[in-house]
């Protein structure tokens, strides 16, 4: 591929004091696709996606050794502004997580601490619309967010996390807390924003893995518990001609 | 084997179904008795003061100065006294107390200072009033050179109700979710925006609550009042914070230490004086939090 990875990770160790989480990772994720991050529990997959936009630094006593490139920018180096990082990567988490505050003010949460200068109304209304939850709530802009449903409310942080316009989208497990129909709707929502933006799922839903993603890389635990890169490579691929015989074990449900 | 088992089994449920059958029905009323104790003494208190000090309650009464005359004494000054000392009280307190509290919760290392600090501030919340008082009237009164006034009680009152207050607001500060100041975070927010967007308004109502009580004990405080202000007839009103001041407390209990039964109507009708202004402080803090709640249902 010519063009510059969305992410470039290379060499990537993280500690947590002095257990070695994430071994010797160096992972490519190509921009506008989407790339799923699958293994068993444990393997470390939530601490990768989280050391793409430095939420890692939040967890006392953990540590990042490697680089992570965002488009060629090292996104370690000391004079880095960590909060304009989080700001070109959005995150997803695993539960629905909105603020006890207006629908409205949940979606213009970013735009105002990022002193955005663009209509709020505007950017509230995109977001929702490209979240796939406009036209479900656009009544009820002013209405407490926790009284939406748990899929409503993970489309609610997804829009949140739009309406900063980054560049990428981190989804922590996004569907684990949510029933079939909500997870469909999620997925679909997913395979509709690749177009505008890069998207890195974590997810140990295989199923989903391969209905969404355009590549997997699989994640295995070592015998220390560290968690390292089994196999990257086409979803299609993964799924169908596995090279590591780990890999194939754990498709194959035979193992996590 | 077997049978040893299911008898003592059964040996053992049957003994737990007399004990059963004893306390159950002796639990509730109880806790029934348990609370009227508190409820029937406090209902008893409000009658007896209320029979006694409601003749005295009347427009004079408030716009009166103290008088060795019982029927000509009145609470003014005691009363603009307290409202003096309550509202500097507070508008000192509060941003104090909540600033420490946010610093402890959300920026201090988790070290041997921090935790120094912790032992402390709970040490200090129950430190006797009194002491309070002695170290307002040697610090406030006498090396800052502020007087008898009532910015020196003021001073004094914040540093007794400042660690309840520092208390209660870190209790609501840690209590809300890690999840929300997670979402912050990923938004691109500053620490300080996550603490004021995230973390704030959702322990707002919790502070206030605190806040209310550790108001509710300061303008009932006696004893380190009577350190500082020393006063006991004052015929006029403070304009300014180094006048000097009385307190409702003050004179109540002035008023219950006279012989004449006219002066012990007087402490009552100071007492339900004081009521009212608590309760009327109360429910502005009420209506504030619940203005807070209410924006958090929305």
């Amino acid at each position: 591929m010519s063009t510059i990875p969305a992410i470039d990770v290379q060499d990537l160790n993280i500690y947590y004091d002095k257990f070695q989480a994430i071994k010797s990772v160096s992972l490519k994720i190509p921009p506008n696709q989407v790339s799923a991050i699958i293994g068993p529990s444990g393997c470390g997959k939530s601490t990768l996606l989280r050391s793409f936009n430095r939420m890692n630094d939040l967890i006392p006593n953990a540590r990042t050794q490697g680089k992570v490139l965002l488009k060629g920018e090292s996104i370690y180096d000391g004079d880095v502004d960590v909060t304009d990082i989080r700001r070109r990567i959005g995150m997803v988490f695993q539960k629905p997580n909105p603020f006890p505050k207006s629908v409205f003010d949940n979606v213009a949460f970013g735009p105002r601490i990022n002193g955005s200068k663009r209509n709020l109304g505007e950017v509230v209304e995109q977001a929702l619309k490209q979240a796939a939850l406009w036209e479900e709530v656009k009544g009820i802009l002013k209405k407490n967010a926790l009284e939406l449903s748990g899929g409503q409310q993970q489309r609610l942080c997804i829009a949140r996390a739009l309406a900063v316009e980054p560049e990428i989208l981190l989804m922590d497990e996004p569907c684990s807390a949510l029933d079939p129909i909500a997870t469909s709707r999620i997925e679909e929502l997913i395979r509709s924003l690749k177009a505008n933006y890069t998207i890195v799922i974590v997810t140990h839903n295989m199923q989903q893995a391969a209905r969404v993603s355009d590549l997997t890389s699989v994640m295995m635990v070592g015998d220390s518990r560290e968690g390292y890169l089994a196999e990257h490579g086409s979803t299609k691929r993964i799924f169908t001609n596995p090279r590591d015989s780990r890999t194939e074990d754990y498709i194959r449900g035979k193992i996590g | 084997m077997g049978e040893v088992l299911v008898l003592t089994g059964k040996k053992s449920h049957s003994k737990r179904s007399i004990t059963r059958v004893l306390i159950g029905p002796l639990v509730l009323p109880t806790l029934i008795f348990a609370t009227l104790i508190g409820m029937v003494g406090l209902g008893i208190l409000l009658v007896q003061t209320f029979t006694v000090g409601l003749p005295w309650l009347d427009l004079d009464f408030l716009n009166n100065f103290p008088s060795r005359h019982p029927e000509e004494a009145g609470i003014r000054a005691a009363l603009f006294g307290t409202l003096w000392i309550a509202g500097l009280t507070a508008l000192f307190s509060f941003p104090l107390a909540i600033g420490a509290a946010i610093y402890l919760e959300e920026y201090a290392p988790q070290n041997k200072f921090t935790r120094f600090i912790d032992v402390n501030i709970s040490n200090l919340a129950g430190v006797p009033s009194i002491v309070y008082g002695l170290l307002g009237l040697a610090v406030f009164v006498q090396i800052l050179a502020l007087g008898r006034s009532v910015l020196a009680g003021a001073l004094t009152l914040t540093l007794l109700i400042m660690p309840i207050i520092i208390i209660t607001a870190r209790e609501a500060i840690a209590a809300v979710p890690r999840h929300y100041r997670l979402a912050a975070y990923a938004l691109g927010a500053t620490q300080w925006q996550v603490v004021r967007r995230a973390v704030l308004p959702s322990a707002m109502p919790g502070i206030l609550t605190g806040t209310i009580l550790a108001m509710s004990r300061a303008i009932g405080e006696a004893a380190p009042m009577l350190a500082i202000a020393a006063l006991v007839y004052v015929t006029f009103i403070p304009t300014g914070p180094l006048d000097r001041f009385t307190v409702l407390p003050i004179q109540i209990f002035n008023w219950v230490s006279r012989p004449q039964a006219e002066f012990a109507g007087l402490a009552a009708a100071g007492i339900i004086v004081l009521l009212l202004v608590l309760i009327g402080m109360n429910s502005i803090a009420i209506l504030i939090r619940n203005k807070y709640q209410r924006r958090l249902a929305e």
